[in-house]
């Protein structure tokens, strides 16, 4: 059998890795539920599992997403995920040719160019099986190469891989990635040394070897250079499972968990922690997160899941994020922030009872419909007062709920980590709303909206204003014109990225105005910064996220701005040069804008 | 000290020096915007609470200042945290932080 | 005008640009002016009359652009031929919050909310003051505050007049409808000149005027037409719920749009309020960061009417004994008027 001592590092460390590794997921899996547990048992032998390796495929080694982020970063990442593993798939392969066993060591392919030494010249044959084989594993080590290339421009020219900030590594993970980052060179040195003295390479070693052969004395180098190979290698395995690259083999595991439908949920538990390794630190959140625009803080969920794994979590971080959801819609590995930071919230906010005895008995009153305002609405008169109008228009049978004062919808409390409290409020609002006998419910708030589809259970239709509005006139109970301006949308977060309601918002808008986007839209749309989510940071920090909303808005200089949430109109209309309006405001136009009373008994003076 | 013949009801005074003010110190520490309230009364008067029950931030603000916060615990666990109040607040106090805030102080100081 | 009057008087040639038709700016809408209540009409014929002695006045100006040269500036209208001068004075004056930005309180959305100035105007014209059921109206609110002190606003500042302009106003409303009930809703009583505290006393005292202190909510509009409103009655430490007929809105005050424009061509450094930022509030008033322009009046900050005149003087005084010319042949200008 082949054996050197030179492959003891790369061997020890991956035992040690698997070994770890096994535990690691041996434990995570063990400490799940009985139902996630027999999700997995139902799972793995099911078509499932085939989704879930096209998936490993697509993202894992060719990395869709991140290629439809930006050809350069996508390429770059794939180079290495894919390069690596085409690697050993096709070093495993092209060992079976020359070994003389059936099973060998795992060494054996990673090290085939120490151990085989073909003399047959096959730079560029193809015709023969393992003249291929020569080619595919030069080329797929040139492609590894190029994209190390990529890695070094990265470093001082982000912003060609489309990221104008890049992640600020800990001293561990630099360490990491720069045993990684040697790894290949190493092993280009190593076969090209050895290809140089028995030119058993491809076209890429062996032509190297040759020029080196020239003027080094490659055969007392290449025994070196193996070892350092091997030696980096095994000091990857083994940081591996403490470093970012956890994310490698974790999140295989969560491609795998998620088709088999299992899934992190409110409260911490394994399938978060999970979630937490399976993040490759790669960045793009940065960009994309409107507070970190403003501050440069640990809210990014780069920095944030870190803080988790670490245990260094800050409750003021963990409270200074929007849950607007943007790195959620951007990340490349789907990772669930929103959860995970209300997970934290969870446990660091004391799960005390509320005081709502006082919240009025409960009276029911038939209706077919119950409008439910909102809390923030009744700060936006004029939002409610349009809905009422259409209603009336439209001779909906209608209860508005809420008419003389909200009980909140509890999705506040949820944000800020309250699940004791919020259910308190959940289990009243319920019983109001079950009491009207009503078959649908429409809010005007989606916030209310997003609590009421995903928490409240009901068994009743929910849908926003915008929606409920769309469907009347689409059953010509209500007739719209059109109002010859141009308008822009925007999407709020609850509505769009958190419900997931893009379409019926602009079909409606479309019919009455001509609509624009912005520059960033449906899932890249921008928080308005009013979010109830974040309740550290300041006021100052606050506007100026709403300037550069409200700028990415009006790039194409609609006249007016239309939203669908009663927070996010308040917020802009404090700022914005141009009339902000609800969509329901806009379709019920002059019909609920009254003459002042100057204008009606003086004006004429 | 001589006896004049006669105690003082210290029932119904703010005897200051000798209350427990270390909530408010917390408080402005850790919410900045706790020192910039004027007690207009927007807040208690738009609050979601208010339309059912006695609750008043306002009052609540001005007592915690003033170190009297017998009732503080019982009254603040009736906050829905809805938002209204900060909404508008006409000097930009961080009123649903502060609520949080009062929270963990009160935990943290163990009131009773 | 009184800037340019008294400069006129100092020897100086000034030329009055102004935006609109007709002198005076605010001035003209007002009804009686605080504390001891003359009509504002007089003040503005008065002020007319000096400018009218000493100082050209162009009307209708729509100042298109500013030039600097050596001697001084040079500035371009639409309707004039280029004036030029050695020394600018802006008094381009403020605007009235948009009070609409406030949808909570309702105006332009229920009946029977007004603005402080339409008021104003309500009272200049001597028509009836009626509900638009045409009632008289039993119950007056003052809403104190609205676009000001109002960080949801945009506006921290104070706007100086609105309080003692609400109590002259409550006053107003008490002598011509003597049946109905006025109530002030305030944060604070800012009586800060002679005269006012004295006038607040004569509002409790003589007119029964309520003061509560407490920043309102919402205004809603109740089945009947009346509007109910939502407060704290702070000093009592209760909700207070009260139904008016009438309610009248304090509007801060902003810096005007001519106040903006003008800013812009020239360069003037502007305070966080966006109102003109003087060279130096104790010492130097009167000037800004550009050398040759001066400024006086409500772009620098709220004022009342006495306090401009005053601040106008002021200004004057500050041209008149500027180098470099000689004080005799110097021409200097007035700016516009927005």
């Amino acid at each position: 059998m082949s054996f050197d001592f030179f492959v003891l590092p790369f061997f020890l460390g991956l035992l040690a890795l698997l070994a770890m590794l096994g535990v690691r997921y041996g434990r995570w899996i063990k400490g799940m539920d009985a139902a996630d547990k027999a999700l997995i048992r139902d799972g793995i032998w099911s078509a499932r599992s085939l989704g879930a390796l096209k998936e490993v495929f697509m993202e894992s080694l060719l990395h869709r997403k991140m290629f439809k982020r930006n050809i350069l970063l996508g390429y770059m990442h794939m180079s290495f995920a894919f390069g690596w593993f085409m690697l050993i798939l096709t070093g495993n392969i092209e060992s079976r040719i020359y070994s003389k066993v059936h099973v060998n060591p795992p060494y054996y392919p990673i090290f085939l160019k120490f151990f085989v030494h073909d003399k047959r010249v096959m730079t560029f044959e193809l015709t023969s099986v393992p003249g291929v084989f020569r080619f595919l594993m030069d080329l797929f080590l040139a492609l590894i190469l190029s994209g190390l290339v990529l890695a070094f421009i990265k470093r001082a020219y982000s912003n060609w891989f489309g990221l104008k900030r890049t992640t600020h590594h800990t001293l561990f993970d630099r360490m990491a990635i720069t045993t990684l980052w040697l790894v290949f060179p190493l092993r280009l040195l190593a076969e090209s040394f050895t290809a140089g003295q028995y030119l058993g390479g491809g076209f890429l070693t062996n032509h190297l070897g040759m020029f080196f052969a020239r003027f080094l004395p490659v055969e007392h180098l290449s025994y070196p250079a193996w070892w350092a190979y091997s030696i980096a290698l095994g000091i990857f395995f083994v940081t591996l499972p403490y470093s970012r690259f956890m994310h490698i083999p974790t999140e295989v595991l969560l491609i795998f968990l998620r088709h088999w439908g299992v899934k992190a949920k409110k409260e911490f538990n394994n399938v978060s922690e999970i979630e937490v390794y399976s993040c490759p630190r790669c960045g793009v959140c940065l960009d994309t997160c409107q507070v970190f625009a403003v501050k440069q803080n640990g809210t990014p969920p780069v920095y944030y899941l870190r803080s988790i794994r670490e245990n260094k979590i800050s409750e003021e971080v963990t409270y200074d994020c929007l849950l607007c959801g943007r790195c959620e819609a951007f990340c490349p590995v789907g990772i669930d922030n929103n959860l995970l930071r209300q997970s934290q919230r969870i446990k660091l906010m004391s799960q005390v009872d509320g005081s709502y005895g006082y919240l009025p008995a409960i009276n029911g009153q038939a209706a077919e419909v119950a409008y439910f305002a909102g809390c923030m609405t009744h700060l936006t008169p004029q939002i409610w007062r349009a809905v009422v109008t259409l209603f009336d228009q439209a001779g909906v049978r209608y209860r508005f709920v809420d008419k003389d004062g909200t009980v909140c919808c509890g999705r506040p409390l949820m944000m800020a980590g309250n699940v004791t409290r919020a259910r308190q409020l959940i289990n009243h609002n319920k019983e109001t709303i079950r009491n009207t006998a009503c078959t649908t419910l429409v809010t005007s708030c989606p916030i209310c909206y997003k609590i009421f589809r995903e928490e409240y259970d009901f068994g009743i239709e929910v849908l926003h204003h915008s929606q409920y509005l769309l469907r009347l006139q689409q059953e010509d109970r209500l007739t719209l014109s059109h109002s010859g301006m141009t308008v822009v949308y925007h999407d709020p977060c609850e509505l769009g990225r958190g419900s997931g309601v893009y379409d019926e918002p602009r079909q409606l808008l479309r019919q009455i105005a001509t609509l624009t986007e912005g520059a960033d839209s449906r899932e890249e749309a921008l928080c308005c910064g009013g979010s109830l989510g974040n309740t550290e940071i300041s006021n100052t920090q606050r506007d100026e996220i709403t300037v550069r909303t409200l700028n990415s808005l009006l790039v194409n200089h609609p006249e007016a701005i239309i939203t669908a949430c009663p927070l996010c109109k308040k917020t802009f209309a404090k700022q914005a040069e141009v009339p902000v309006m609800d969509i329901a405001e806009m379709l019920a136009g002059k019909k609920i804008l009254r003459d002042t009373m100057f204008d009606v008994r003086f004006s004429k003076f | 000290m001589i006896n004049f013949g006669y105690t003082i009801n210290t029932d119904r005074q703010i005897d200051y020096d000798n209350n427990d003010r270390r909530i408010a110190a917390f408080l402005s520490e850790h919410e900045p915007t706790f020192r910039i309230c004027i007690s207009c009364g927007t807040c208690t008067a738009t609050c979601s609470a208010g339309n059912f029950t006695y609750f008043n931030l306002r009052e609540m603000i001005v007592m915690l200042k003033r170190g009297e916060t017998r009732q503080l615990k019982e009254d603040v666990t009736k906050c829905m945290l809805c938002g209204k109040c900060q909404m508008a607040c006409p000097r930009g106090v961080n009123t649903r932080n502060l609520i949080l805030s009062i929270h963990r102080a009160i935990e943290r100081f163990e009131q009773p | 005008m009184e800037a340019a009057a008294t400069l006129a008087a100092g020897g100086l040639t000034v030329t009055v640009m102004e935006k609109t038709d007709h002198l005076g700016g605010h001035l003209a809408d007002w009804y009686h002016l605080f504390p001891d209540r003359r009509p504002g009409r007089e003040v503005l014929q008065l002020l007319t009359k000096r400018v009218q002695e000493g100082a050209s006045v162009l009307l209708n100006c729509d100042v298109t652009d500013i030039e600097r040269n050596k001697e001084g500036f040079v500035i371009h209208t639409r309707q004039h031929p280029p004036v030029e001068a050695q020394a600018l004075l802006v008094a381009t004056g403020f605007d009235l919050f948009e009070v609409r930005k406030k949808e909570e309180y309702g105006y332009g959305i229920y009946d029977n909310i007004i603005t402080s100035a339409e008021l104003e105007k309500m009272l200049s014209g001597g028509q009836p003051l009626l509900t638009t059921r045409g009632t008289v109206p039993r119950r007056v609110g003052f809403v104190h505050c609205v676009g000001s002190r109002d960080a949801k606003a945009g506006n921290l500042y104070c706007s100086r007049v609105c309080c003692i302009t609400a109590v002259k106003q409550a006053i107003e409303i008490r002598e011509r409808l003597p049946q109905a009930e006025v109530f002030s809703f305030y944060m604070d009583l800012r009586m800060y000149g002679m005269g006012f505290e004295e006038l607040y006393k004569e509002a409790q005292e003589k007119w029964a005027v309520n003061f509560i202190r407490g920043r309102l909510s919402e205004a809603f509009e109740n089945q009947d037409g009346t509007l109910m409103l939502k407060v704290e009655d702070t000093l009592t430490a209760r909700p207070l719920r009260m139904n008016v007929d009438l309610l009248v809105l304090m509007a801060g005050m902003v810096p005007s749009a001519g106040t903006k424009e003008i800013s812009r061509m020239l360069g003037l450094e502007l305070e966080e309020s966006r109102f003109i930022r003087p060279r130096d509030r104790h010492m130097s008033p009167n000037r800004t960061n550009i050398p040759g322009v001066f400024i006086a009046g409500s772009c620098t900050a709220p004022m009342s009417v006495a306090d401009t005149i005053a601040d106008a003087r002021g200004a004057a005084v500050e041209i008149m004994t500027s180098p470099p010319a000689p004080l005799l042949e110097r021409r200097g200008e007035k700016g516009v008027r927005s």
